[in-house]
């Protein structure tokens, strides 16, 4: 049947090849329509917990993903005419940052005197140039004396100054990020022209959103190129023919375009998982590629001609691919259980690539390469080496069955080394600015973690209950007192600091108003006096019964931000029973991401696990030669994530969907050994010893090529910048490189010790595979 | 920028005079001086109410559909040649019950305002220049609700429009205005205003922030008249278009020519106010 198949391919040979170049370019058409998605929300799902929180947080009170601005005098000296007079000058060009809602800094912070019986509300440094030494030195004290101030956008030192930028982005256009990014860099390149004597950097939510893109396009850049010549060297030595190498270039880029194409039809927006897809297309498209040609190489050898040596490729390919595929989608696929949507599109991309990538095997491969000249007769060289392994294998089973059992249970122990960790300023790697400049900014200046608490009195104009507010107070305090946290900012401050206000300034009197009607107006006389964009609806909320305390925490990993957080609400709890907290930031719901996801995929993992073992029970014909086959299918995985527990620690989202992912990857081999080492003993009537030799002979060597292929396709997306692809791609190496030697040491070994041929009854085995 | 606007001011107040002066003249009209003859047509259609009281409910909207109510009363008090005296006593929130707002509102000079805390006891002087910011938490900043002096803006007229509305689904024939504020410390670069060509009465006004992009939509509706010549709105609805904010004010019993008096505005006053 396949042979009649491949026959009328090669007949049709010119309208396959149209054909199936018409099909790529209407899906690629679809690409018109891909976008970036430049937002941190889109690693979190609709119903996402954390995410709901964060949001009610943010309809509640006001949106704060921001700009901030990093100014370091090279004086060293934030407070001189000169900087402040800097300060001032992007404190009011600000304000022109798109989707900007308000903008503070320590001269336009509104600073509160009292004066007779007015409270005088203005700018802490009004004009910079008149400003005389005394002056200075008042402003100073009061900006680094001042809680709202230090360690935000002033540091103690008073060596670095911020100004920061709250944008409101409406979510409408994909551009929104980008414009407001790079007004912020105009205006920052303008004012280092102006002003050489101070360094300027950018960080803040705005600008890592903006850094996704921009990782992305860097590894469209660098690793692309890398991955395209990768291809092209590959099969250049493989096949060591030019047509070949074109016509399985072609194929490749076909399926990719087809994939990505196919993406942009069905909506879906690039992120920088999405941007590994194609290098996993291209990985995975060679092996089907490398199948197929290696063979009609060997049939070319032996004389047939070319025609005829695809019909027998095919022939003998056409199950073990389709098989491998199968299996290989159905990995893929169980990424649409991860938490992350980013990694659904991953999935189905991929999955789309590796359909299209057998499709085109299929179709236009045999089809050009009838077209094409013939090149390249001799045998691939190599074959000698897997044989002499193969010997050694059988020679030393015992060993190999035991010292693999020891040395997979030895690594598996060290799993639970691994620590869940998604710290997202870290999904960046040095290379990227944005991450400079953030650990620029976390070591001189301010935190760029952060959580708010949310506390819900429930009561109409409640904050302003005295019992409330000395209980937001020492809540206040008890952060303050943690060494995590480098910044705390609580309405408590505001109400001490009015209350001193009111009293003419008497530091006694800074401490919270022991009336409730006094609190709350206060509040509304200081409310009456604050400009536009600097008032208090952003911790505030408009019933004046919840207030927003926001802390700034320094770089934790997420199991300390997820103890950090369960210690500050068990201090709610326990202190302030009455309110209804809840918390709202990305930091929370990063920490979450990792574990949240690793739950889900382990429900994705065990579906694709047994969808995948169904298949091979069904190719394979035999119950328990499927059972067998899990054992070198979880075991790479396994083994895999015990060297990265004693190597790197650390697992985040990247690395909690491989398991899944290579799940499909690893079976391959399995299935080309396993189907080999049947069809020996089946067909040929060998016994376990012979029929190992058999699928080292025939299969060892492609096994072996397609894995280093696979190994170097995703070491290099092991290059990546951008830290989720780049513990992704080495991990899912380890895994492979795992599987490679599992399947030739570990699986043979397993064959042989459970042939069942307990030197009698070989019949009945071979009667149950019937 | 501060010579410029002065500028502007004093350019402004001249085509006043002139405009005052010659308004039975007909000559070629430039957009300035059209938008500013329509605000000198509005001022003049309200004068003479002498002094007015009100009741305002002022109810604030929140993305997430909370919603929280102040109650305010308002009296004002007409000041011929200068801007309005105006009283705000404030009953709910229950936290701020008894608060009165004294304001003299000027047209050149920065507004004078005072807020007596009955908690406290005593009065304070606002002392800032800060117009802008929300009133109360509302979207509502006082400059957008303080007296409408003809000097505290620029004008430039730009064209004529039906706009439609839910109470008049056949439309009302509008010119559009653009004003651009006198203030140094405005929170708006200019504003849009849709003012009514038979009533002379703003029936919309879009403000436009700092960076020049649309912030908030006020939008009047119910205008009902009183003593056969002043117009007023039974609601004002403001909708934040950055925040997803939105305050309605909803006024009712307007009452004019009370016999208020400057005693009811003076600063002692504010302590009596209740």
């Amino acid at each position: 049947m396949i042979e009649s198949y491949t026959r009328w391919i090669i007949r049709w040979k010119y309208l396959v090849v149209l054909a199936s170049l018409a099909v790529v370019f209407a899906a690629a058409y679809g690409g018109q329509f891909l976008g970036f998605s430049n937002d941190y929300r889109m690693f979190f799902g609709e119903n996402n917990p954390q995410l709901l929180s964060f949001e009610k947080m943010q309809a509640t009170f006001n949106k704060n993903d921001n700009v901030l601005f990093v100014v370091t005098p090279k004086s060293e000296k934030v407070f001189t005419k000169e900087t402040l007079a800097i300060i001032k000058d992007i404190t009011h060009e600000a304000w022109q940052v798109p989707f900007s809602t308000r903008v503070d800094s320590i001269t336009n912070y509104q600073h509160t005197i009292a004066e007779e019986d007015d409270l005088i509300v203005d700018d802490l440094v009004v004009d910079p140039n008149a400003l005389t030494d005394d002056d200075l030195l008042r402003i100073q004290s009061v900006a680094i004396n001042e809680p709202t101030l230090v360690h935000r956008l002033i540091s103690p030192d008073s060596k670095y100054a911020g100004i920061n930028v709250t944008v409101q982005l409406p979510g409408k256009a994909l551009d929104e990020v980008p414009v407001t990014v790079a007004f912020a860099r105009e205006l920052k390149q303008k004012m280092l022209e102006k002003y050489p004597e101070v360094e300027i950097r950018l960080v803040g939510m705005a600008v890592m959103n903006n850094a996704f893109p921009e990782a992305s396009q860097d590894d469209v850049a660098t690793l692309y190129p890398l991955a395209l010549g990768f291809i092209v060297l590959t099969l250049f030595v493989l096949l060591r023919g030019l047509s070949g190498t074109v016509a399985t270039f072609i194929m490749i880029i076909m399926s990719i375009m087809t994939a990505m194409g196919l993406a942009g039809w069905s909506g879906i927006l690039l992120s920088p998982p999405v941007m590994s897809a194609p290098i996993m297309i291209l990985t995975m498209a060679i092996a089907d590629a490398v199948h197929l040609l290696v063979t009609m190489r060997h049939e070319l050898a032996i004389g047939k001609n070319k025609d005829d040596a695809m019909i027998e490729s095919m022939r003998i390919n056409f199950r073990p691919i389709f098989v491998t595929t199968l299996t290989t989608i159905l990995g893929f696929l169980s990424l649409n259980f991860s938490d992350a949507p980013p990694f659904h599109d991953l999935g189905n991309i991929a999955s789309m690539g590796v359909a299209a990538a057998f499709i085109f095997s299929i179709t236009f491969l045999p089809a050009i390469v009838s077209i094409l000249p013939a090149s390249g007769k001799r045998e691939v060289a190599g074959k000698q080496i897997m044989v002499k392994f193969g010997e050694f294998v059988i020679a030393k089973q015992k060993h190999l069955l035991i010292g693999n059992a020891i040395i997979i249970i030895g690594l598996a122990s060290l799993v639970p080394l691994n620590e869940l960790n998604d710290q997202f300023v870290n999904y960046f790697d040095e290379s990227i600015e944005f991450r400079r400049d953030s650990d620029y900014a976390a070591e001189h200046l301010t935190g760029v973690y952060y959580i708010d608490y949310a506390l819900g009195t429930g009561e109409s104009g409640g904050i302003s209950e005295p019992q409330y507010l000395a209980n937001v107070d020492k809540f206040t305090q008890y952060l303050r007192a943690q060494p995590e946290v480098i910044h705390v900012q609580t309405i408590s401050d505001t109400f001490k600091r009015l209350n001193k206000n009111m009293h003419g300034d008497d530091p006694a009197w800074q401490r919270l108003p022991e009336e409730r009607e006094l609190a709350a107006q206060y509040l509304l006389l200081y409310e009456m006096s604050l400009p536009y964009g600097l008032d208090l609806n952003n911790q505030i909320d408009i019933d004046k019964s919840a207030t927003k305390v926001a802390v700034t925490i320094k770089t934790l990993t997420s199991n300390e931000v997820i103890a950090f957080d369960d210690a500050a609400v068990q201090w709610l709890e326990d202190n302030m029973p009455e309110i209804s907290p809840y918390n709202g930031s990305p930091t929370i719901m990063f920490a979450h991401l990792g574990k949240r996801n690793i739950n889900s995929m382990l429900i994705g993992t065990s579906i694709a696990l047994v969808l995948i073992s169904a298949v091979l029970i069904f190719f394979l014909g035999s119950l328990k030669y499927g059972f067998i086959s899990l054992l070198p299918n979880l075991t790479p995985a396994l083994a895999a994530f015990g060297i990265w527990g004693i190597t790197v620690g650390q697992v985040g989202i990247g690395i909690s969907i491989v398991t899944g992912m290579t799940l499909g990857i690893v079976v391959d081999d399995t299935v080309h050994f396993l189907s080999k080492y049947l069809r020996a003993r089946r067909e040929k009537g060998l016994n376990a010893e012979d029929a190992v030799r058999y699928a080292f002979n025939s299969v060892g060597l492609a096994l072996l090529v397609t894995s280093i292929v696979l190994i170097a396709g995703f070491m290099i997306m092991a290059q990546s910048h951008f830290y989720l692809n780049s513990s992704m791609g080495l991990l899912t190496s380890v895994v492979i490189a795992l599987a490679l030697i599992i399947d030739l040491t570990f699986l043979p070994a397993l064959l042989m010790r459970f042939s069942g041929e307990s030197k009698t009854n070989t019949v009945t085995e071979q009667a149950g595979a019937k | 920028m501060n010579n410029k606007k002065n500028n502007a001011i004093l350019n402004n107040a001249l085509l006043i005079a002139v405009l005052l002066v010659s308004s039975s003249v007909t000559y070629a009209e430039t957009p300035e001086e059209k938008g500013l003859a329509i605000a000198v047509e509005s001022d003049k259609r309200d004068t003479g109410f002498a002094d007015q009281t009100a009741n305002m409910v002022m109810q604030l909207h929140n993305k997430h559909g909370d919603v929280s109510t102040r109650t305010i009363r308002i009296k004002t008090l007409e000041v011929i040649g200068d801007g309005d005296k105006s009283m705000s006593i404030f009953d709910k929130p229950a936290d701020v019950k008894g608060t009165a707002f004294l304001t003299y509102s000027h047209a050149l000079k920065p507004d004078e305002q005072w807020l007596y805390l009955p908690a406290l006891k005593r009065v304070k002087r606002i002392n800032s220049k800060n117009k802008s910011g929300p009133f109360m938490g509302s979207e509502f900043a006082y400059e957008d609700l303080a007296s409408q002096e003809i000097e505290k803006y620029t004008y430039k007229y730009l064209r004529d429009e039906n706009i439609k509305t839910e109470e008049f689904p056949n439309g009302i024939d509008c010119f559009v205005v653009e004003r651009y504020p006198a203030y140094e410390h405005s929170g708006y670069t200019r504003q849009l205003a849709w003012v009514n060509k038979d009533r002379y009465i703003a029936e919309k006004i879009e403000f436009y922030d700092r960076k020049n992009t649309l912030l908030k939509t006020l939008t009047n509706n119910g205008y009902k008249q009183y003593l056969d010549q002043y117009w007023r709105p039974n609601e004002m609805m403001m909708q934040n278009h950055q925040n997803g904010k939105s305050t309605l004010l909803k006024w009712e019993g307007y009452k004019f020519k009370t016999g208020l008096s400057d005693k009811n505005f003076s600063r002692n006053s504010l302590k009596r106010a209740r």
